[in-house]
């Protein structure tokens, strides 16, 4: 009896004291220890966890990402004219989770830059040794009078984040009479992927053309220019029968009052100064900033994105942290899928020689951004980045933009596109 | 004279990654693997492709790979987009793309094929290719590209470049690619396809 007792007792104790040290352990920071929270499981924070684990397999890598199924948000304009299905732009944590990754569907809620912790809304405190925050973009929705996150959930999506709102898009342009009128409101710079929306144009009016010929797509902009603008204007022409009478799509931009300053959610109706437009389907793209835990954690400068060192991506504001992808000033690289999955690796790479005391090695990076204007008429713009003078500086000669039309190598350009779309996603999910 | 000065500087490059890498602890990032890291996202990871069109690099011939990359900067040898990626980077930069590629496992495309096309396919590439393509078109060490289990779309528009005249082929590759072109056409051509995206 007594010798079970002092058994017990002595184990008791034992366990007490690991409790202890691990609760030492996951609130305190030491020298040798290798702890990466990435906030954010999207193209950039799935590709750093990836690189991070493969650089450094002792490093101790966890995502913290809201939800368990991604959908990406390139090529889900090929959902809306109906070239592709929604299950081809899924992607889950599994093959992440089995290289040792670890992954914590959660919200988080905060970010302790002194104390070096991460806070979820399911009550985890998670300690780090570097952070990695990697949330994309969040929408101003107050910039135009009318709209809310609500009214994009319920009935006039910006689907400009892939999922439910892509579905509605796309199902809304199937529920549309032949005749009507789509109407896309385009963001102002700074957003995510440039040549988006006008790709997005470019894909509706392609189902247009050939399920509801005599339907328009009005395109109000708050630029006067925009990304691939004469290869999407020439594509447009050849497709759509761009300025002439019979144009299927109309660009209105800010000179002429594409600025859409209000919603009637009601009617579907915007006002610019061009005029009132009344919509059948309406997509409104809104103004964009850095996603809401850059701004709880204070990692935003005055135009509501997070400034960083061009080397490394560590936050110019908070030490540890680094910030990639969308939300972050790496201009001139954009705001891109490839640039995102690009900055990832070479912070994974400033994180990882960080973590091991180590000069970081030069780093590269490249963008490439697919758009598929029609069946077989792909184009794409390129760039290869070098670090110099601190900064990251387009390598000048290099990059720029597909070349005259040449239908051989545009088809050729959209079987690139989809390899891309399958390469990448293979490198961030895979 | 061109291949003695890059050879010197692959040395030199080499000499230089050895001393960095004695440095590191972990697996370490040399300046080889941060360039060949921004392949990823359009050749796959490690350089293999999960296609439907984008050709396989893990594997090359570092040769094939540097004389590649010269051909499309040049614009010697036609292509869509890599002309324009192929300018930004150094002699130094390829050289150690390179030697990363050339080390890294080649992994055959998985795709569908006419078994009857690429038996006939089989007897093409014997009697006019194996010479330089030895082993079926599969050996790096040919210093040619690999071609077998590559994807079929980019098998395709190589020799579609090569047949229209778009690109040009090295001496004994064009005086056997036009002889089998001109005895079998085209059939000939998607034969050769079928038979080097079969292995």
């Amino acid at each position: 009896m007594s010798n079970i007792s002092r058994r017990n007792l002595f184990k008791g104790a034992a366990a007490g004291a690991i409790g202890v040290a691990a609760a030492t352990q996951a609130t305190s920071a030491s020298a040798s220890s290798k702890r990466v929270v990435i906030v954010g499981g999207g193209i950039g924070g799935a590709t750093a966890a990836q690189y991070l684990k493969k650089m450094d397999k002792s490093i101790d890598v966890t995502i913290i990402e809201k939800n368990p199924d991604y959908y990406t948000c390139f090529m889900s304009n090929e959902v809306l004219s109906g070239e592709r299905q929604m299950s081809s732009i899924h992607f889950n944590y599994d093959k992440i989770k089995a290289k040792g990754i670890n992954v914590i569907f959660d919200t988080v809620t905060g970010i302790d830059a002194q104390g070096q912790t991460v806070s979820t809304a399911g009550g985890q405190k998670l300690a780090y040794d570097r952070c990695i925050v990697s949330p994309g973009v969040d929408f101003k929705y107050e910039a135009i009078e009318g709209y809310s996150a609500e009214v994009a959930h319920n009935s006039i999506p910006h689907a400009w984040k892939a999922g439910p709102q892509t579905e509605m898009l796309r199902q809304q342009l199937l529920d549309m009479k032949d005749g009507g009128t789509v109407v896309l409101v385009a963001p102002p710079n700074p957003f995510r992927c440039p040549p988006g929306p006008y790709e997005r144009v470019s894909q509706i009016a392609s189902y247009l053309k050939e399920h509801k010929p005599n339907s328009k797509i009005v395109v109000l902009d708050p630029k006067d220019k925009f990304s691939k603008q004469g290869l999407f204007v020439d594509g447009w022409k050849r497709h759509y029968g761009y300025e002439t009478d019979a144009s299927m799509i109309k660009w209105i931009p800010a000179k002429d009052g594409g600025t859409v300053t209000k919603v009637d959610v009601a009617s579907k109706t915007v006002t610019c100064g061009a005029g009132e437009f009344k919509a059948d389907v309406l997509n409104i793209i809104p103004p964009q900033k850095a996603g809401k835990i850059a701004f709880d954690a204070g990692l935003v400068d005055d135009k509501g994105w997070c400034p960083i060192d061009h080397k490394t991506f560590e936050s110019t504001i908070h030490k540890n942290i680094h910030v990639i992808g969308d939300a972050s000033v790496a201009a001139p690289l954009p705001k891109s899928g490839y640039a995102a999955n690009s900055e990832a690796k070479v912070c994974a790479a400033a994180v990882a020689s960080a973590l091991n005391g180590l000069e970081m090695v030069e780093p590269s990076w490249v963008n490439t951004c697919y758009s598929v204007i029609a069946p077989g008429d792909g184009i794409s713009v390129a760039a290869v980045y070098k670090y110099e003078g601190g900064k990251i500086v387009a390598v000048k000669g290099a990059g720029g933009l597909t070349g005259a039309y040449d239908p051989e190598l545009r088809k050729r350009e959209v079987l690139y596109a989809h390899s891309w779309f399958a390469n990448i996603t293979a490198d961030v999910f895979g | 004279m061109k291949k003695t000065k890059l050879g010197f500087i692959a040395k030199a490059a080499l000499v230089a990654g050895g001393m960095l890498a004695s440095n590191v602890a972990f697996a370490g990032i040399d300046r080889a693997e941060m360039l060949a890291n921004t392949c990823a996202g359009c050749h796959g990871p490690n350089g293999v492709s999960h296609g439907p069109a984008t050709p396989s690099i893990a594997g090359i011939s570092k040769d094939y790979f540097i004389e590649s990359m010269n051909a499309y900067a040049s614009g010697s040898r036609p292509s869509t987009i890599m002309m324009r990626i192929a300018k930004g980077y150094s002699e130094a930069d390829i050289q150690a793309m390179a030697e990363y590629f050339s080390k890294q496992h080649h992994q055959s495309a998985v795709q569908a094929v006419n078994e009857s096309l690429v038996q006939k396919g089989e007897k093409l590439h014997n009697k006019y290719c194996e010479k330089c393509h030895s082993e079926g078109g599969s050996l790096a060490s040919d210093d040619a590209g690999i071609l077998a289990g590559q994807w079929k779309p980019y098998l395709q528009y190589n020799l579609h470049d090569f047949t229209s005249g778009n690109r040009e082929a090295p001496k004994k590759m064009a005086k056997q690619l036009k002889a089998m072109h001109d005895k079998y056409g085209q059939e000939g051509v998607d034969q050769l396809i079928e038979f080097y995206s079969s292995k």
